[in-house]
Formats: structure tokens, C-alpha cells, sequence
């Protein structure tokens, strides 16, 4: 005899099976594993046995102390992160604005699209040797095109400024990303009830109202998306900096991926300084998802628990009154 | 009233009049620079310092012995990446869809802390973890192997986040519960009638991750260090090298060379490409 219902929940953990495994191994152990070496005094080219520091957190404090290139790394990462995603996000929602503005009802949309995310297609190694190449001393095209609409008169040394440099690179990571930023929104708002719009128009909302009472709160979840990939991707900022000016001049682009990488792998190999940076920007990954989690949540939401917790609470208080009597 | 309403429209169009000068200007801004590569690949060097030009000139053939004298091996990088991506890809694609396909089909414990955790290591940077993992690769003898450029490719958090939004919205138990009734395997019911209806899904995500994986550089940079097992962005960082440093016509060549297939894909594709980003944005 057959039974019935067949039990096919063990599939659930078969399927997923892979999954975990592969994270086991090539995620979560190498992370633990970065962290122990955190912990410990391994330098040199060929690995030595597992050796844990009298004092453990020597490389932790040596870092976030001692070693200025590390903070300055710290601060370039955080400075060319909004440097470059404040503009992105405005643009992006300005664009998305205008593209899903049925009133204005733009010609030519698909193309735009097409033209303002191709540089997010492009090798990021490509685009920035291009740059260094286009920003070449003392002739090369930006200078030939600055010399042409008579902004300067003598060819600019571009990468040899800090803030120049800076700002190109903060550029490059702009004008590679906002287009994407731009299609990752232009999707949620296709996603919002259409319903919405059509009242708010029938109130007579105009169109600056519309973007700002329903469209951006609607947007929460895929703002927290983007906020958050944004914060990783801008944390872990390697290819165009490094490739660019390899952290020049001064240390000015030096990013923290590119610190770490500098430590464990041009030459030096100080792994354990290298781990410590890593966990460093791990715990600051953490922190920060945390945050904008926290600013983000649904306020309404969290008000209306809050509120039923209170309830029960005084509903419990009430009945527990009640019997007492 | 007739006036307000004339002047309503009026300011429509100058607003629109800006929008179109911006979005314009905005897509110059992403072709110029890329146009001024393909055109400087075909110029000389001393043309390339004479001064900036828009239009094509005649050392194409030129710049490309120079630059391939200079052990620049663009087949071997195309091969190497092509190798990498295709089956990282594939890992990704296929391993994701099934444990979207496990969250989503079967009723199990761990169902719900499984999907919370995926949402808490889709924030975890890889480069974090990286240091721990060339120690592991260099113990397994995995340096200058693809393996451990792909292998990973098969626990892809973010992918599986999407496959199941998508499976949620599109999948019915009674396809299922059908193929059950018919006698096919729950492997075999995946396989055959389920991975073919999460296609447009796959194909999206499999677009991202060919494209990211084809443009990862740190990983490949840490692991490879044999010439003939270097990736198209490796090669791409030889060009910033002392061997170009004067020959700025080759090193254009080369960049364009590297870029060209992405863009020959991206514009044959492009129509679905951003569609398919636009799928991509998070639902709620």
C-alpha cells in the first residue's frame, strides 16, 4: 500500500545542499579563516604554521594607530564613495523622474537607456586605463580638448593633482554606475500599482508632487537595494583606482581593497596586516548594512508593532488587573 | 483660462526642450570616450599627440604588430576569460535556480532562517574573505587553476535572492504536484519542466554574471600568476605598463581590442540586456 502524502520536505535540504556547501567552503572558512590570520604574526612567502601574537590584537591596533597609508585608505574609500554616489543617485532619480513621467511622455527613451548604461558594460580595467590614457601629460585628448575651447592655456598635469585625480576617479565610478542606478529604479517605479498615479493626478497632484509623496516612498525596498550594493561596491573599490594611478600620487586614490592587496601581494606579503585591514572593512560593512537597515525600516510599520505590542501588554495588565479582583 | 493653459504648455515643451538637451549631452558624454579609443587605436602615435580627432586614420594594421610584438596575447586572455565566465556562469545559474526552487517548493525547518541567512551574506564583500582564501588555494595546489575562479561561482546569495522573487511570483504547485502525479523525480521535474520555465530569469542573471565575472580583476590578480593562464583584465593591466609607455596607438589598440566584443554583444543584445536589468530591480 502506498501512504498518501509523501513526505518531499528532505528536498528542501537537498536542493539547497550545494548552496551551503559551496559557502562553506569558499566563503564562510575563508573569512573565519582571514580572521584567525588577523590574529597572528604570518608574513612571508612561504606560509608558516598558525601562530597567535602574545598580544592578539597587535595587528589590529597597529593598523587603526600607526599606520597612516590605512587610514588614509579608510578615508579615500569613504571620500570616493560619495563623492561619486551623491551625484549618481540624484541624476538617477532626476532621470527616472523624467522617464516615467507619463505626461511628459519622451521620445527616443529605449535609446538613452541603451547609451547611459553601456559604460556599466565595459571592463572596469578597460575603462580605466582609458582614462589615464584620454588624461595623458603633456598632450593627450582631454588636454588637446581643454586647449581647443580655450579653457587652458598650458596642458594640465591631471594625475599628478590629488584632487584631480580624486575627482576623475570619482568621476569614472559615476559615469560607469548612474546609468545603471538609473534602470534599477526606472524598474521598481514600473512596479508601483499604477492605480497610485492616477489618483494622485485625479487630485491634481503635479508631477513634482507625484515624484515626491508616492514615488520615492514607494521605492523604499529598491532604494535600501541600491544604497546597500552601492556601500559594497563602493567598500571594495579596486580595478579603476588601482588601475588608474595605482593609488598615486601620494597615496590620494589608495583605496582599503587596494591597501589590502598592497600588503598581502605586491612584494611584501603581510598577510597578518593585510587580514586585520580585511576584517576592518568586514565589521565596517556590517555596521553600516546595520544602519541603513535601521534608517531605512518601514517607520509605519515599526510604529504600528510598537503599538500592537503596547496593546497586548495593556490588554495582559488589564486581564491580569481584571483577576486580581 | 485659455492663456494659463497655453502658457502650461508652453513650459511643457522648453521643460522637455532641457530634458532632451540633457539626456543628449548625458549620452555624448557615454560614447565620446570610447569613440575617442577605437578612433585613436587606428592612429599613430605622433598623431594621437598631435591633437585630439574624431575621425579615423590609416596605422590600424601598424598599431597592432606593435602591439603584439610586445607579448600582448589578446586571443589567449579572450579564451582564458571565455573559460572562466562560461562555466562560472553556469554554476551560478543552475546551483542558484535549484535553491531558490528548494526555498520555494518544499516545506522544510530550516526553510526561513536558510533565507535570512542569504540575506545577510549577499552583504558580505567578497575581498574580505580574501586573504584566507589564497592561504586555502595555495595549500590545495589551486593557485594559477581556474577552479577556484568558478567553483565559488556556485553559492551566488544575490542570484538566488532574485530566483526566488521570481519563482514566487510565477511558479504553480500544480505543475509540480501534475509531474508528481505523472511519476517524474523531484531532480527530474526540476531539470525538464521547471528550469525551462525560469528562463527569462536565467538568462537575465546569467547576463550579470558572465559580465561580472569577465570583468572581475582582484581574484584572478591574487591567483594567477602564470602568463598563459592570465585573464582579459589582466591583460588589459599590462597595457598601464613600462613596455607601452611611448606607444600610446598600441595601447589604444589594445583597449579596443578588449572592448569590442562586449560591445558587439551588448548592442545585438541590448533590448533585452536592459530589460533585463529592469527585471532585476528588487520587487517588493
Amino acid at each position: 500500500m502506498r501512504r498518501k502524502g509523501v513526505n518531499y520536505s528532505k528536498y528542501g535540504y537537498i536542493f539547497t545542499f550545494p548552496f551551503v556547501l559551496a559557502f562553506l567552503i569558499f566563503s564562510l572558512y575563508p573569512i573565519l579563516y582571514t580572521a584567525v590570520i588577523g590574529f597572528t604574526d604570518m608574513k612571508g612567502l612561504i606560509p608558516k604554521p598558525i601562530h597567535i601574537m602574545d598580544n592578539p590584537f597587535q595587528n589590529f591596533k597597529d593598523l587603526l594607530f600607526d599606520n597612516a597609508s590605512f587610514r588614509k585608505s579608510l578615508v579615500n574609500t569613504g571620500l570616493l564613495w560619495m563623492v561619486n554616489f551623491v551625484p549618481q543617485i540624484v541624476l538617477a532619480l532626476l532621470l527616472t523622474a523624467w522617464f516615467t513621467n507619463r505626461r511628459l511622455n519622451l521620445k527616443g527613451q529605449g535609446v538613452f537607456k541603451v547609451l547611459l548604461y553601456m559604460p556599466n558594460i565595459i571592463t572596469a580595467s578597460t575603462i580605466a586605463v582609458l582614462f589615464s590614457t584620454l588624461f595623458a601629460y603633456p598632450m593627450g585628448p582631454i588636454n588637446s580638448l581643454f586647449q581647443m575651447l580655450g579653457w587652458s592655456d598650458a596642458p594640465i598635469f591631471f594625475l599628478q593633482d590629488k584632487s584631480t585625480a580624486r575627482g576623475i576617479v570619482a568621476f569614472i565610478q559615476f559615469w560607469m554606475w548612474y546609468g545603471n542606478t538609473m534602470i534599477v529604479l526606472v524598474a521598481g517605479v514600473m512596479g508601483i500599482n499604477p492605480a497610485l498615479f492616477e489618483s494622485a493626478a485625479i487630485d491634481g497632484a503635479n508631477g513634482v508632487q507625484i515624484f515626491f509623496r508616492i514615488t520615492l516612498p514607494s521605492l523604499r525596498t529598491i532604494l535600501l537595494f541600491t544604497l546597500i550594493t552601492s556601500m559594497i561596491g563602493g567598500l571594495t573599490m579596486f580595478d579603476i583606482p588601482q588601475l588608474f594611478l595605482a593609488g598615486g600620487p601620494d597615496d590620494s586614490t589608495l583605496t582599503t581593497s587596494m591597501f589590502i592587496y598592497g600588503q598581502a601581494f605586491k612584494g611584501s606579503y603581510m598577510y597578518n596586516r593585510a587580514a586585520a585591514a580585511s576584517m576592518i572593512m568586514f565589521v565596517i560593512a556590517a555596521l553600516l548594512s546595520g544602519l541603513l537597515f535601521y534608517l531605512m525600516r518601514d517607520r509605519d510599520e515599526a510604529r504600528l508593532k510598537k503599538a500592537e505590542k503596547l496593546k497586548q501588554r495593556n490588554g495582559k495588565a488589564a486581564q491580569a488587573a481584571a483577576s486580581e479582583v | 483660462m485659455a492663456n494659463v493653459q497655453r502658457s502650461g504648455t508652453v513650459n511643457r515643451k522648453i521643460n522637455k526642450t532641457i530634458i532632451y538637451i540633457v539626456c543628449i549631452a548625458l549620452s555624448l558624454l557615454s560614447i565620446l570616450p570610447f569613440w575617442i579609443m577605437f578612433v585613436n587605436a587606428t592612429r599613430s602615435t605622433p598623431e594621437i599627440q598631435s591633437g585630439l580627432s574624431l575621425l579615423p586614420s590609416m596605422h590600424l594594421m601598424s598599431n597592432l604588430h606593435v602591439l603584439l610584438d610586445k607579448s600582448f596575447d589578446p586571443i589567449r586572455g579572450f579564451m582564458n576569460s571565455l573559460l572562466i565566465s562560461t562555466f562560472a556562469t553556469l554554476c551560478t545559474v543552475y546551483f542558484s535556480s535549484l535553491a531558490a526552487y528548494g526555498l520555494v517548493t518544499y516545506n522544510w525547518k530550516l526553510r526561513k532562517p536558510f533565507f535570512t541567512f542569504i540575506m545577510c551574506v549577499m552583504m558580505v564583500p567578497s575581498q574580505a574573505s580574501a586573504i584566507g582564501f589564497y592561504q586555502f588555494m595555495y595549500k590545495l595546489h589551486w593557485t594559477n587553476s581556474f577552479l577556484p575562479l568558478i567553483l565559488p561561482a556556485i553559492a551566488a546569495p544575490a542570484v538566488v535572492f532574485f530566483m526566488r522573487q521570481y519563482l514566487l511570483a510565477t511558479l504553480s504547485m500544480e505543475i509540480v504536484e501534475a509531474s508528481r502525479v505523472d511519476g517524474s523525480g523531484e531532480f527530474y521535474t526540476f531539470n525538464r519542466i521547471i528550469l525551462p520555465l525560469m528562463m527569462p530569469a536565467v538568462a537575465t542573471q546569467a547576463i550579470f554574471a558572465f559580465v561580472a565575472n569577465w570583468n572581475n580583476l582582484f581574484m584572478p590578480l591574487i591567483l594567477l600568476t602564470q602568463k598563459d593562464k592570465y585573464t582579459m583584465p589582466i591583460m588589459v593591466s599590462l597595457l598601464r605598463g613600462d613596455i607601452y609607455k611611448t606607444e600610446f596607438g598600441s595601447i589604444y589598440m589594445g583597449l579596443a581590442l578588449t572592448a569590442l566584443p562586449l560591445f558587439v554583444v551588448y548592442f545585438l543584445l541590448s533590448r533585452y540586456i536592459i530589460a533585463g536589468v529592469a527585471l532585476g530591480g528588487v520587487k517588493e
